[in-house]
């Protein structure tokens, strides 16, 4: 094992194999940063050029450089405008985009940065010492388990159920679970819901509804409180200031290292992924912190933000111990992976370590390094990238809404999206201006199809809801959701009588 | 592959996600040339079974020098029934347009989730296929379709068999075609449906199902990493690309399909038109530059030009039909 490791290092390691994390990782940045252009479709466009190198080693490490760039470049726009262009950093722009309002966006980049920085190189560090061991750990889950894990990551929305904002919130998740059920879906060979309307029977798109639930309503909010941002101009300076005080470097220190963990685990199953990892740990840190921190979670907690920054990344590594020791892909990028593999002659399996450990390990090896390049290429860019913001509010308003239709359009290449994104924008608006919390939409609709799914086939499989109670593991992690739920309301709920005592 | 060719909701979000409209290549040698340039009309995002289909064929295309240049756009949308639509409605003006589908078009129109059938377009050529499989985990008690089918007769609820594909869909339709064959009741089939491919494999492997109804390329990748066995293929002989693995019809189940993909064009297509697109095809098959594309993908060659094609469609729309009327489908 030790041998291939050296040659994978040696590998990896190569100027040839250098400059493909590098250029990688700059190409997945920027597409990724325009919403829209999720790291799926990017590694599309790319392997053609990958298979055109021909090295299986230069071609995967070059694919997997855009991966990372991408997830990293796709909290960009989380951030910055509140525009999430891909699931995984919908819980990104929870905390990250408060900050950008208070002028801290250049600390939010940041922050952003390290955490994925941490999660993704954690994350590397696990896969080089327990790769092989986690193959079973992938296959621990079945339906049931991921039907609970799902109850788990919708136990986020928790987060948004301020005081007296329970129904609400309860409301808008079961509106966001309803909206997901249009279209075709795994259970039924017919579409659902669909009214007749061909562009519905793909379903409403992530990309639109994410835009139409954020970034529209900011944005037509920015139009109608112009303080809302002039005080953006004011502060200049902290804008674009990256600096981190010892203060938050010690409270986001422990998020960080448990998400990654966390984030890595989930990562590994491959019916979970990013996105549930990143809600997950979002969740999971809310409800370990502090009475007065947790207030702070949807206002720009700095705990919020690197929770499901690092998490995301950890996951994304982990969805590679499936892929390289399995080939199974969990998900939909890393099939695509897989597609690429296949087509240059390199099998995942249990057999690869053995049979082309140059490949398995430069791969490995090459995702540290890529975080490292990452993290390197991004910092001293954050100032710049920042300045966006302190464009005047006449320019970056238009700007925000090219760029919201844009990713709307590109998604699914298909101009009806854009009629659904400005209709659900305005209804977004309404129910915003009606103080509804539009975040639980979103998260009940990227959790619903795979609730749905999965409770269906564990229905299936068990011939009614038996495997509630027939698999413990299941058992253990709907106890922890409902803890999850209750616990926050509870304990507000009691701060709340102690407080009218 | 073909479970990326269908639109799947995990692909829905993200995959579907580019196009790359007006992306030329331009062939090479000139000196046999049959047909100026192609327009390819893929229904579903970058990245699927469709999408690669038709640039894997366009490359071989134009590289070869058969045809001058290639252009691709995908029109997601319907699930691949808008790009239907699309070349019909607008059939004057795609005469330079060849859309590719698959087995999904012949079960969506029956089903009524495609307004369309394939009689409403021109049949160019069907190109290349996939046979389905049926295979267990390595180290499952089934070692052969006899030892799957005596479990199933036995209890039918106790193996639960998964696919890729939706209930009613072609994995469903593989399982209780094989069932039906074997003298059991195709109705029974404890059908488990998984959003693509990789999940299915992964219930598999970690015991979930019994066993995976699944594209026979698929099966052997698993196969030939040492995690699965495939225990019958509905090829009608055995295949190249794993030749111990044994076709249904050798275990006295007489099952035959095959996951075909091709090229459509515009109703009324001039016939010299399509003459010149099925000449092009025809050629290719000769090609090294096919044979480096198929070989890198795992397609089989299964050419169906023209009439060949509408009779071959017509039989597994038969068949297909009769099968899902028996399950409550239709």
């Amino acid at each position: 094992m030790l041998e291939g490791f050296l040659i994978g290092l040696e590998t990896a390691l190569s100027i040839k194999n250098l400059l493909m994390v590098i250029g990688g990782c700059i190409i997945g940045t920027f597409i990724g940063m325009l919403p829209g252009l999720g790291p799926m479709s990017i590694i599309a466009i790319m392997i053609p050029v990958a298979i055109s190198i021909g090295d299986p080693s230069a071609a995967i490490i070059l694919l997997a450089g855009v991966y990372y760039g991408a997830v990293f470049g796709g909290s960009t726009s989380s951030i910055l405008i509140n525009a999430p262009g891909v699931a995984s950093t919908v819980a990104t722009s929870f905390d990250g985009y408060p900050m950008t309002r208070q002028g801290k966006a250049g600390k939010a980049l940041t922050i952003a940065a390290i955490a994925s920085f941490a999660g993704g190189t954690i994350g590397a560090i696990l896969l080089v010492l327990f790769a092989p061991a986690l193959a079973s750990v992938a296959l621990l889950f079945h339906s049931s388990e991921y039907f609970a894990l799902m109850v788990v990551g919708l136990s986020a929305i928790a987060a948004f159920a301020g005081t007296g904002q329970i129904t609400k919130a309860v409301l808008m998740t079961i509106a966001g679970l309803v909206l997901a059920t249009i279209g075709e879906g795994a259970q039924f060979n017919m579409p659902r819901f669909t009214m007749g309307i061909m562009d519905l029977q793909s379903g409403i798109g992530f990309i639109t509804l994410a835009m139409a639930m954020f970034a529209i309503p900011e944005t037509l909010f920015l139009i109608l409180d112009p303080n809302r941002s002039g005080k953006s101009n004011e502060k200049q300076s902290e804008i674009t200031n990256l600096r981190i005080t010892k203060d938050e470097a010690k409270k986001i220190t422990p998020v960080i290292t448990r998400q990654s963990l966390q984030g890595f685990l989930i990562g590994v199953m491959p019916g979970a992924g990013a996105t549930i990892a990143s809600f997950l740990g979002y969740a999971v840190e809310r409800n370990l912190a502090t009475p007065e921190e947790r207030e702070q979670f949807g206002k720009g907690s700095v705990k919020g933000l690197a929770a499901p920054e690092s998490a995301n990344n950890a996951a994304c590594t982990g969805s590679f111990v499936p892929l390289l020791t399995l080939g199974i892909p969990g998900s939909g990028t890393t099939a695509i992976l897989l597609g690429a593999l296949i087509a240059l002659n390199v099998s995942p399996g249990p057999r690869l370590m053995q049979d082309q450990p140059e490949i398995f390990w430069s791969v490995i090896l090459s995702m540290y390094f890529g975080n490292l390049v990452l993290l390197i290429l991004n910092l001293p860019l954050i100032p710049y990238i920042a300045k966006v913001l302190t464009v005047p509010r006449t320019f970056l308003i238009p700007f925000i809404l090219f760029f919201t239709l844009m990713g709307a359009y590109i998604g699914q290449n298909n101009a009806t999206e854009l009629l659904f994104l400005v209709g659900l924008g305005v209804t977004a608006t309404i129910l915003r201006f009606a103080a509804f919390p539009l975040a639980p939409l979103l998260i009940g609709f990227i959790l619903g199809p795979m609730l749905e799914d999965n409770f269906s086939r564990a229905t299936q499989l068990y011939d009614g809801i038996g495997f509630v109670w027939e698999r413990p593991m299941t058992a253990v992690l709907l106890i922890m959701a409902i803890s999850l739920i209750v616990l926050p309301a509870w304990r507000s709920r009691r701060a709340a009588v102690s407080l009218t005592k | 592959m073909f479970k990326t060719s269908m639109k799947r909701r995990v692909f829905a979000a993200a995959i579907a996600a580019t196009s790359i409209v007006g992306f030329t290549t331009v062939g090479m040698a000139d000196g046999h040339k049959v047909v100026d340039s192609i327009h390819f009309l893929i229904p579903g995002g970058a990245g699927g079974g469709w999408d690669g289909t038709a640039r894997g064929t366009g490359e071989a295309l134009t590289k070869s020098g058969l045809v001058g240049s290639a252009s691709y756009e995908n029109m997601s949308g319907g699930g691949g029934g808008k790009a239907i639509g699309y070349l019909i409605e607008n059939a004057d003006s795609n005469h330079g347009t060849l859309m590719v589908n698959s087995t999904p078009i012949v079960i969506r129109s029956l089903t009524g989730v495609f307004p369309h059938n394939f009689r409403d377009l021109t049949l160019v050529s069907g190109t290349i296929g996939d046979y389905a499989a049926l295979v267990v985990p390595a180290n499952s008690s089934i070692k052969s379709m006899g030892d799957l089918v005596s479990a199933y007769k036995a209890n039918p609820s106790g193996v639960a068999i998964g696919g890729g594909s939706v209930p009613g869909g072609m994995d469903h339709l593989v399982a209780a075609m094989v069932m039906q064959a074997a003298g059991a009741d195709p109705t029974e089939v404890k059908y488990i449906a998984y959003d693509a491919g990789g999940k299915a494999m992964a219930a598999l492997l970690s015991g979930e199902i019994k066993a995976l109804s699944t594209g026979f390329s698929e099966a052997v990748a698993m196969a030939k990493a040492g995690e699965a066995n495939i225990i019958g293929v509905t090829s009608d002989k055995r295949v190249g690309a794993l030749p111990e693995a044994k076709t249904m019809q050798e275990q006295g189940i007489d099952t035959y399909f095959v996951n075909w993909r091709g090229f459509f064009a515009a109703p009324g297509l001039p016939k010299a038109k399509l003459a010149a697109y099925q000449k092009a095809i025809d050629k290719m098959y000769g090609t090294d530059e096919w044979e480096a594309v198929r070989s890198r993908n795992g397609w089989e060659n299964i050419h169906n030009p023209g009439a060949k094609f509408m009779s071959f469609l017509e039989q597994q729309e038969k068949e297909i039909s009769g099968l899902m009327k028996k399950l409550g489908f239709l």
